[in-house]
C-alpha cells in the first residue's frame, strides 16, 4: 500500500477534488458522525424550512453509532455503519455542504451523481475494525439529538483516524474496480 | 427434581453478552489469520491486517469489536428435569441481557415497535429467544448476538425439489451477489435447508453457532458446504475492498421438509462471528 495522505479538516471541495480512489488517508481534526434516525430527523426538519442544528459547510460525516465509552475513555468501539441505509437523505444533505462521507459499502447512483455535482469524497473505514478505530479518536462531544442515544449528532476530534477513498469525486469507484480485479466466478 | 435459581441464569446471560462482545472466538480469529496468508490484493491484506489487529485489542483491553453489540439472539436447551425457580425464564434471560449490556459498556440497538416509532428500548431487549425442551436436568444458554450491517444481507428462498443442488448454488450466490461488501466480509454464511420458510432460517442461524473448522457430518452437504466457500471466494468481494477472501466458511444444517418444497435460507453473518455457551 502506498504513503497515506494526511488530511487536516476543515475538508474543502479543493481538498477532496484532489483526492482519488484508492488513496490511504489519515484524518486529523474534527469529523461529524450522524446515522439513521438523525438524517431522518435532519431531512424532515429541512423539508419543514427549519434550521439543522450543525452547520455543514466543509464537514465530514461519519456514519456511526459508537458504544458507550468506559469510565476515562473518550468514546467506546466506533466503526462505521452500512451508509447505504443513508442513501435516500444524503442528496439532500450534501447540499448542506458535506464534503466527505465515512462509511462502508457501497452508494446508490443518486449519492455519485451528487457526489460528482458537489465535489464530494467518499472514504471507506474498515467494517468491524471499532476497538482499533477507537485508539484516534480523542474527544467524542453530542451536539444534537441526545435523546437518539448511540445515534445522536456527535462532534468527534480525531487524529490519524485511518480510511481509504473507495468513490471519488468524478465517480470512479475502488469496490467496482477491485471486485472486477479479483473475480474469476464463472456462470453465477 | 433439580432447581435453578433464575438468577443464575441472568448473572450467566449478563457474563456471556460481555465475553461474546468482547472475544472473537479463537476459530474465527485462526481462520482470519488463514485468509490473511492466501490473499491475493495487497489492499484486502491490509484490511485483513487491521480486522486480525482489532480483535487482539478488543481481547487484551475488554472492548466490543465491533461497534453494533446485535440484536441478542438465545438458544436455550432445557432439560424436563430441571425446575427452574425464582422467576420466569425468559424474564431471567432478558434481565441477564439488560445487566450484560449495561455493565459491559455495549450499545443498545433495539427499538421496541420497528415501523412508527421506533424508540429505543435502552437496553438491549428482548433479546430473541428460541427454547428446546430437551432430556437431562440440565439448562444450556447459547448467545449469539447478531449485527444488522450483515443480517440486512440476509435471505430466504422457497425453491421447489425439481430446482436441487444447482438451484440451492444458485439461490446463495444471488444472496451473496446482492450482499457484496456490506456485510462487513470476510463473511461466515449460515445456510438453512429444508423445514418451512421459518424453519429454514432458524436452522441458518443454528449453523452459525457451529465452529468454521467444522464441515456437516453428512458427506453430501459437506462437499457442498466446501463447492459454496470455493464460489463465494471467486467472487472478487475480499475483505470488503476486493479481494479473495470473501468468507470464511460455509455451515449448512438441514431439516425434514414437506414433499413439494426446498426452502433455503442464508443468513449472513460479518466477521465478527459471535458466541458463547454454557451450561448450567
Amino acid at each position: 500500500m502506498a504513503e497515506p495522505i494526511r488530511i487536516h479538516t476543515p475538508f474543502t471541495e479543493e481538498m477532496s477534488r484532489k483526492l482519488k480512489i484508492g488513496d490511504n488517508v489519515l484524518i486529523t481534526g474534527e469529523i461529524i458522525a450522524a446515522r439513521d434516525a438523525a438524517h431522518k430527523r435532519m431531512c424532515e426538519a429541512l423539508a419543514k424550512g427549519e434550521k439543522l442544528p450543525v452547520d455543514w459547510k466543509n464537514q465530514m460525516v461519519y456514519y456511526l453509532g459508537p458504544t458507550p465509552a468506559k469510565p476515562g475513555d473518550p468514546i467506546g468501539s466506533c466503526g462505521p455503519t452500512t451508509s447505504g441505509r443513508m442513501d435516500a437523505y444524503t442528496p439532500t444533505m450534501l447540499e448542506q455542504g458535506i464534503k466527505g462521507m465515512i462509511g462502508k459499502g457501497s452508494r446508490s447512483k443518486e449519492v455519485v451523481d451528487s457526489m460528482v455535482k458537489n465535489g464530494v469524497t467518499y472514504f471507506a473505514a474498515v467494517g468491524g475494525a471499532a476497538a482499533l478505530i477507537a485508539k484516534s479518536v480523542k474527544k467524542y462531544e453530542v451536539l444534537a439529538y441526545p435523546e437518539l442515544g448511540p445515534e445522536a449528532v456527535a462532534r468527534l476530534t480525531v487524529e490519524d483516524f485511518p480510511c481509504i477513498v473507495v468513490i471519488d469525486c468524478q465517480g470512479n469507484n475502488l469496490y467496482d474496480e477491485n471486485q472486477k480485479k479479483y473475480r474469476t466466478l464463472q456462470g453465477y | 427434581m433439580r432447581e435453578l435459581d433464575a438468577k443464575q441464569i441472568t448473572d450467566a446471560v449478563a457474563q456471556m453478552c460481555k465475553e461474546a462482545a468482547y472475544y472473537l472466538p479463537k476459530d474465527v480469529y485462526e481462520g482470519l489469520k488463514r485468509g490473511r496468508e492466501t490473499e491475493k490484493s495487497p489492499v484486502g491484506q491490509a484490511v485483513l491486517d487491521q480486522i486480525i489487529k482489532n480483535a487482539e485489542i478488543a481481547r487484551a483491553e475488554d472492548r466490543p469489536y465491533c461497534q453494533d453489540t446485535g440484536m441478542t439472539i438465545v438458544f436455550v436447551e432445557v432439560g424436563q428435569d430441571l425446575h427452574i425457580t425464582g422467576g420466569l425464564l425468559e424474564d431471567a434471560i432478558n434481565d441477564g441481557i439488560a445487566k450484560g449490556y449495561t455493565e459491559g459498556y455495549l450499545r443498545k440497538s433495539v427499538v421496541a415497535e420497528p415501523l412508527f416509532n421506533r424508540v429505543n428500548t435502552k437496553n438491549n431487549t428482548p433479546g430473541v429467544i428460541y427454547t428446546k425442551i430437551v432430556e437431562g436436568d440440565k439448562l444450556k444458554i447459547t448467545i449469539a448476538p447478531k449485527g444488522f450491517g450483515s443480517e440486512n444481507k440476509s435471505g430466504v428462498r422457497m425453491l421447489v425439489p425439481a430446482d436441487g443442488v444447482e438451484g440451492v448454488k444458485k439461490a446463495v450466490m444471488d444472496i451473496i451477489l446482492h450482499a457484496s461488501m456490506n456485510p462487513c466480509p470476510p463473511m461466515v454464511v449460515g445456510i438453512g435447508i429444508g423445514g418451512t420458510m421459518d424453519r429454514a432460517a432458524l436452522l441458518s442461524k443454528k449453523a452459525l453457532t457451529r465452529s468454521i473448522d467444522e464441515r456437516n457430518p453428512m458427506p453430501e452437504y459437506a462437499k457442498l458446504e466446501e463447492e459454496l466457500l470455493t464460489l463465494i471466494n471467486e467472487t472478487g468481494i475480499g475483505p470488503q475492498l476486493g479481494g479473495t477472501t470473501s468468507a470464511l466458511a460455509v455451515n449448512i444444517e438441514w431439516g425434514p421438509t414437506h414433499i413439494a418444497g426446498l426452502p433455503v435460507a442464508v443468513t449472513i453473518c460479518c466477521h465478527a462471528m459471535r458466541h458463547a455457551s454454557r451450561v448450567l
